[in-house]
């Protein structure tokens, strides 16, 4: 009888190893693909945001070209970045208690609110003053069902004289000097989530809102350069080298930080080796090694680093056409490889036992809400969004007005 | 003059007056708490959280690992088939050294097949390699400190004022943080509902003068349950307290479980 049960067992669950929690023993892990892309989303959003901001605050003037690009990128997965989360829900109906009844000591309660500030207060209005005058100009010359949306999109306010252009100007900076720590604060959120779990030796570790910061900006930056590139080779323009070599160097430097603090992480785990050790020594060796080793440290940082790093130091010997093509390479690998860390810490975190004493595997579905066809629904459906965004607000046939911050196109 | 006000008497007055206004807001969260249970329990009418202390001990030298428990927990909670346990029992078989190895003890082995329901499959050693074999019951710990209920976003699952650690299901919104947040894996997301549920201490049975399921069945006495707030004549957790040295799990999180084990191997997590 005993040896019927055990035969049992391991029919079907035979994608365990050592002993697990009975609750543990599940098909997949409690959160599963759809909870990788949500860090994945909120990240490219912060990041996208402190691309807009360097143009904006810091006045990098060489960035200008990708100035509206960056703002619409971070809005159109910034509109994309709760759905994830609520498709993931066991009772989605009931996610506006988060809103409505919040328990303020849980790090997820919080998401609504950081959420609705940076959409509303920061985003919206930002992109709204950034508009306003170009969206007059346009409800003017443009008809049709495109002229409509501009003229709503004005909201009425048509005054375009230059005390307002100022004011606009000025609002739009104090809401990008706001929109720094919000944009911080949204993803380092999220990196609390994680952090904040210390039943999970995983997650549970103080650096982790800071490494979620430098990884979002690392992504955030290198999206915008993939789509910066992509819209110009659409367009049949040129790319302003400039600006490229000037978002590589961010994207360099941002990567070094990045790469330091990650480093710094895993320095110190390897060296207190404290408990639960063992078993992270064997996620790394075996249960992660693809992702973890190969896509977020080796493609996902260590080239682009080295890629990028050759560049800063020997960009004047390098052709037009290979440094493009060397920033197009490193900002794709890149956006995999915070793909692939995003995938190593929730996935991760949720590959052990919390007993520590064995190992579960996660075989992705295809079909279902959280198989990888639903994840893929959710990742285009941005870029979806962004190509509306695009035509409606970056068009070539719009003329826009000359401010601080230019349109994204600068034909060569 | 006796009622004259002086400066002293105001100050007093003045104090008292403070002291109320302060304690007012914890009044009205005691009263809170209280609601709370009833509205979100199937606790009966009149069922007073506040008079009652609940408690669970376990006696692992008592457990023969019948899995009784498990199979009238899932019975009486209508616990769904599969992995899903709102208490499980684990076996622990501990190797004897291999000679001249140097170490202290041999190679540990746990398992929990089905939750212990249906028994365990021969031991993977032979008998006479064993060093030491027992069964440790688990259950929800009654954190004093609860991560579950720290993280929950609305607030579905929560203390109540007497020591059960309890979730309202018609509220969760099933998102599994509290899950992720449990360090004993006590909890699970319930396939049929899509809300977080775990041990309740049976509340339902508890709060009409019954016993939990798991401790009704126990044949030996290895699960203890009671009040410390109303003890009995020969209380069995009293005695319990006074006959053995405790251990909880995982005392390093700082949980402070409120459910104790007497006899527990280092080994137990």
């Amino acid at each position: 009888m005993s040896g019927e049960i055990t035969n049992i067992v391991v029919e079907v669950m035979p994608h365990f190893e050592g002993y697990v929690y009975p609750n543990e023993a599940t098909h997949q892990p409690l959160w599963s693909v759809l909870i990788v892309l949500y860090p994945y989303i909120t990240g490219l959003v912060a990041g996208a945001f402190i691309m807009a901001s360097l143009v904006r605050v810091f006045n990098v003037k060489a960035l200008e070209p990708v100035y509206r690009l960056s703002l619409l990128t971070a809005f159109a997965f910034l509109l994309c970045a709760p759905l994830p989360l609520l498709f993931h829900l066991g009772q989605p109906f009931r996610s506006y208690q988060v809103m409505i009844t919040p328990h303020l000591t849980s790090p997820m309660a919080i998401f609504g609110f950081v959420y609705a500030w940076y959409l509303m207060a920061v985003l919206l209005l930002e992109l709204w003053f950034d508009y306003r005058r170009d969206l007059v100009e346009w409800s003017k010359t443009t008809g049709g069902f495109k002229g409509l949306l501009y003229r709503i999109f004005t909201v009425g306010v048509t005054d375009t004289s230059e005390a307002s252009v100022k004011l606009d100007h000025k609002i739009g900076h104090i809401l990008s000097i706001v929109g720094i720590p919000s944009a911080f604060l949204l993803h380092g959120y999220v990196g609390f989530i994680f952090g904040s779990v210390k039943a999970n030796p995983w997650w549970g570790n103080v650096l982790m809102p800071i490494i979620f910061i430098m990884s979002a900006m690392v992504s955030g930056i290198a999206l915008c350069v993939l789509n910066y590139m992509i819209l110009t080779w659409i367009r049949r323009r040129t790319v302003d080298m400039r600006c490229l070599d000037v978002m590589g160097m961010f994207l360099f430097y941002a990567l070094v930080v990045d790469a330091a603090i990650e480093g710094l992480d895993w320095i110190h785990r390897v060296y207190s080796a404290e408990e639960g050790f063992q078993v992270m020594q064997y996620m790394a060796r075996e249960k992660l090694f693809y992702t973890l080793n190969v896509g977020q440290a080796l493609l996902g940082t260590l080239v682009p680093l080295l890629m990028l790093g050759g560049l800063q130091l020997f960009r004047h010997r390098v052709s037009d056409l290979a440094r493009r093509r060397m920033y197009f390479m490193s900002a794709l690998l890149i956006v995999i490889g915070v793909l692939a860390m995003r995938w190593n810490v929730v996935i991760g975190g949720q590959l052990f036992s919390k007993s520590l004493r064995g190992v579960m595997s996660y075989k992705m579905e295809f079909a279902g809400m959280e198989g990888w066809f639903m994840a893929a629904i959710i990742f285009v459906l941005p870029f979806v969004i962004l190509t509306v965004l695009v035509k409606l607000f970056l068009s070539e046939k719009l003329p826009t007005t000359a401010a601080p911050s230019q349109p994204a196109e600068s034909p060569a | 003059m006796k009622d004259r006000l002086t400066r002293r008497s105001l100050l007093g007055k003045l104090g008292a007056l403070a002291a109320g206004l302060a304690a007012l807001p914890a009044l009205k969260t005691a009263k809170a708490a209280v609601q709370k249970v009833l509205v979100s329990s199937n606790a009966p009418k009149g069922y007073d959280p506040t008079q009652h202390k609940w408690v669970m001990a376990i006696d692992i030298n008592q457990c023969i690992g019948c899995g009784s428990c498990v199979e009238a927990c899932k019975k009486e909670n209508k616990v769904p088939q599969g992995p899903y346990f709102r208490t499980w029992v684990e076996r622990y078989v501990i190797e004897k050294p291999k000679p001249g190895s140097g170490e202290a003890r041999g190679k540990t082995h746990v398992d929990s097949p089905d939750g212990g329901m249906r028994g365990y499959p021969a031991t993977p050693v032979p008998k006479e390699d064993i060093l030491h074999s027992f069964f440790v019951p688990k259950l929800c710990n009654l954190c004093e400190h609860s991560p579950c209920v720290q993280v929950c976003p609305v607030g579905a699952t929560f203390d109540a004022p007497d020591g059960a650690v309890l979730i309202d299901p018609k509220y969760c919104i099933g998102c599994g943080f509290c899950i992720q947040a449990c360090p004993y894996g006590c909890r699970f997301l319930n396939p049929v509902t899509h809300v977080a549920e775990k041990c309740s201490l049976c509340y339902h049975r508890i709060t009409r003068g019954l016993q939990p399921a798991c401790v009704e069945v126990c044949p030996t006495q290895s699960r203890i349950f009671s009040d410390l707030k109303n003890p009995v004549p020969n209380d069995p957790i009293q005695a319990f307290y006074a006959k053995h040295r405790v251990t909880a799990l995982k005392p390093h999180l700082g949980t402070d479980p409120r459910v104790l084990y007497a006899g527990a191997d280092r080994e137990v997590q």
